[in-house]
């Protein structure tokens, strides 16, 4: 075992793995934090907490997942290179190691512009990749990035990152997986799938260049409420594929809720059929209650005993 | 060459709202042939500062000179007589040329008229695109000779985010479109059938040669006196 983490065991039993995420509020309130994890407590094998998503300022992943950890859910931390240079970002994993975190997602983040502070300097000291290496060479050679050892107590983390089928260059992105898996990922979660045609493409060459059996593929899926949201998603958020036919189907439902939870389940058992895929992450954005009727009728739960 | 952009008009009134007289400096270098502070640039912004003083009833006496470089010290030596007899000098160069003179006529005020903004490219009459930031430590090599340091949005040494979209940059808006450096260098390599090269795990970059440890030095013993 690397971290020994519940996602960690789950993945290495052959199970069909499942995670969730966890947005952090927007101020000092630990309560939202708690009741969103006793949500997931037991329904899910790892829960991302995210950093300071879309650049908008939130409570920080490592404090959230500090609070979500004793409810009962293995938090997910997740830190990207746009806040924090080389020496942040390893006396932070030292920390989220010390307070017993043992899941991390490493991604490049959404650029500044996007947040409420689009004055900001972003870092980006190091790129995604650069990253991964980084927490594995910690991990596995004990020693910080500039060579260093550590001195015992390595901070040992099953380690994430994301890819996005759905981006450009399209032949690139199985490239930049393999690139990923290259430098230390045990994971990956992918950007939200509803082209499942293009996922589908996606992973045909995933799997033909083998790196399904070096890295565990969640697919990432998102349940819908409106077809506001896939307009949304359609138009406003950069490398997402929304076909059009998902959107006159959610235009078409009497209840869209109940339409966009059908979707869902849909989705999930259909990825499931997909060669190389390990399990789902579920992003309900704003939506953290659907969770587990989603799971439920999916037929994800109860989760194995590991 | 250096890519500057002039200060809003209020701007440059309010750095020389209590003068009476000021020599404007223009530069005959990188800022004419990106047409914001050659002498025809420096002309027009002189004129908008009479009128604007005149309209105020506080007339300004305005003296030009366009050194061939502000840059260099040789050029600005020549100008002794009317740097010293304007209060301050308000120079359309570069900060390059800005500072120069501030060094070189250490008792006068200088204050700037441009922004300066990057090293770039004119990649169509009136336009100039960012293409180097100088960061000391060349990648051009095996990026296709496009620069993911100067123009990703996130300075990405090992491939494309995944916000690119199209062909386009996460940050593109219909209104200033940025083409995603990654794509433009994905493509070339494929051209040139050299795309094993982003295979390779690119290692964090020394940023102590670009901006990172304060003002950076270039030295060539055998020309120092």
């Amino acid at each position: 075992m690397k971290a020994g983490s519940r996602l960690e065991r789950v993945l290495a039993a052959g199970q069909f793995a499942v995670t969730s995420e966890l947005g952090p509020p927007q101020n000092a309130d630990p309560e939202p934090i708690r009741k969103k994890a006793a949500l997931y407590q037991g329904k899910v094998d790892g829960v991302n907490i995210t950093d300071n998503q879309t650049a908008v300022v939130r409570l920080s992943s490592i404090a959230s997942a500090a609070i979500a950890l004793p409810c009962g859910v293995e938090p997910i931390i997740q830190m990207v290179c746009r806040d924090r240079n080389r020496i942040a970002l390893q006396s932070d994993l030292l920390g989220a190691a010390a307070l017993g975190i043992r899941n991390v997602l490493l991604l490049s983040g959404d650029h500044q512009k996007f947040g409420n502070h689009p004055s900001a300097k972003g870092v980006f000291d190091l790129d995604s990749v650069q990253l991964i290496a980084m927490v594995k060479g910690m991990r596995d050679e004990r020693k910080f990035l500039c060579g260093d050892p550590i001195k015992d107590h390595e901070p040992r983390f099953f380690i994430g990152a994301v890819e996005n089928p759905f981006a450009d260059p399209f032949e690139f992105r199985v490239a930049r997986l393999a690139k990923k898996v290259e430098a230390g990922a045990d994971f990956i979660q992918t950007q939200c799938v509803f082209d499942l045609p293009r996922f589908e493409a996606w992973m045909k060459l995933v799997v033909r260049e083998g790196l399904h059996r070096r890295v565990s593929i969640l697919a990432g899926l998102t349940p819908v409420r409106s077809p506001k949201a896939l307009h949304y998603m359609k138009n406003e958020v950069a490398g997402m594929s929304i076909p059009d036919e998902l959107i006159r189907r959610m235009e078409a439902a009497k209840d869209p809720k109940e339409e966009g939870v059908a979707i869902c389940v849909e989705l999930i058992r259909k990825v499931r059929q997909i060669e190389g895929v390990a399990g789902i992450h579920l992003m309900p954005i704003g939506w953290e209650s659907i969770a587990p009727t989603i799971l439920e009728r999916a037929g994800l739960l109860p989760r194995p005993e590991v | 060459m250096i890519v500057a952009d002039r200060k809003p008009l209020d701007e440059i009134l309010a750095s020389i709202r209590d003068r009476r007289k000021i020599l404007v400096m223009a530069c005959g270098g990188c800022v004419t042939v990106c047409l914001s502070g050659g002498s025809k640039a420096a002309e027009v912004l002189a004129s908008q500062i009479r009128m604007a003083r005149d309209k105020e009833g506080r007339p300004i006496e305005i003296t030009l000179a366009t050194p061939e470089r502000q840059c260099e010290p040789e050029y600005l030596a020549a100008l002794k007589a009317e740097v010293e007899s304007a209060e301050t000098v308000l120079s359309t160069a570069c900060g390059v040329g800005v500072q120069a003179m501030a060094e070189h006529y250490p008792e006068r005020i200088v204050v700037p008229a441009l922004n300066t903004k990057f090293m770039g490219y004119p990649v169509q009459h009136g336009l100039w695109e960012e293409r180097c930031a100088g960061c000391g430590d060349c990648v051009l090599e095996w990026t296709g000779g496009l620069c993911p340091v100067a123009r990703c949005a996130k300075k990405l040494l090992n491939g494309p985010c995944g916000g690119s979209s199209g062909g386009k940059c996460e940050t593109s808006t219909p209104e200033n479109p940025v083409d995603c450096v990654w794509q433009l260098i994905y493509d070339r390599l494929k051209r040139l059938n050299r795309l094993e090269t982003l295979g390779r795990i690119r290692p964090p970059k020394d940023w102590r040669t670009a901006t990172e440890t304060g003002q950076r030095k270039i030295r060539f013993e055998e020309v120092m006196l």
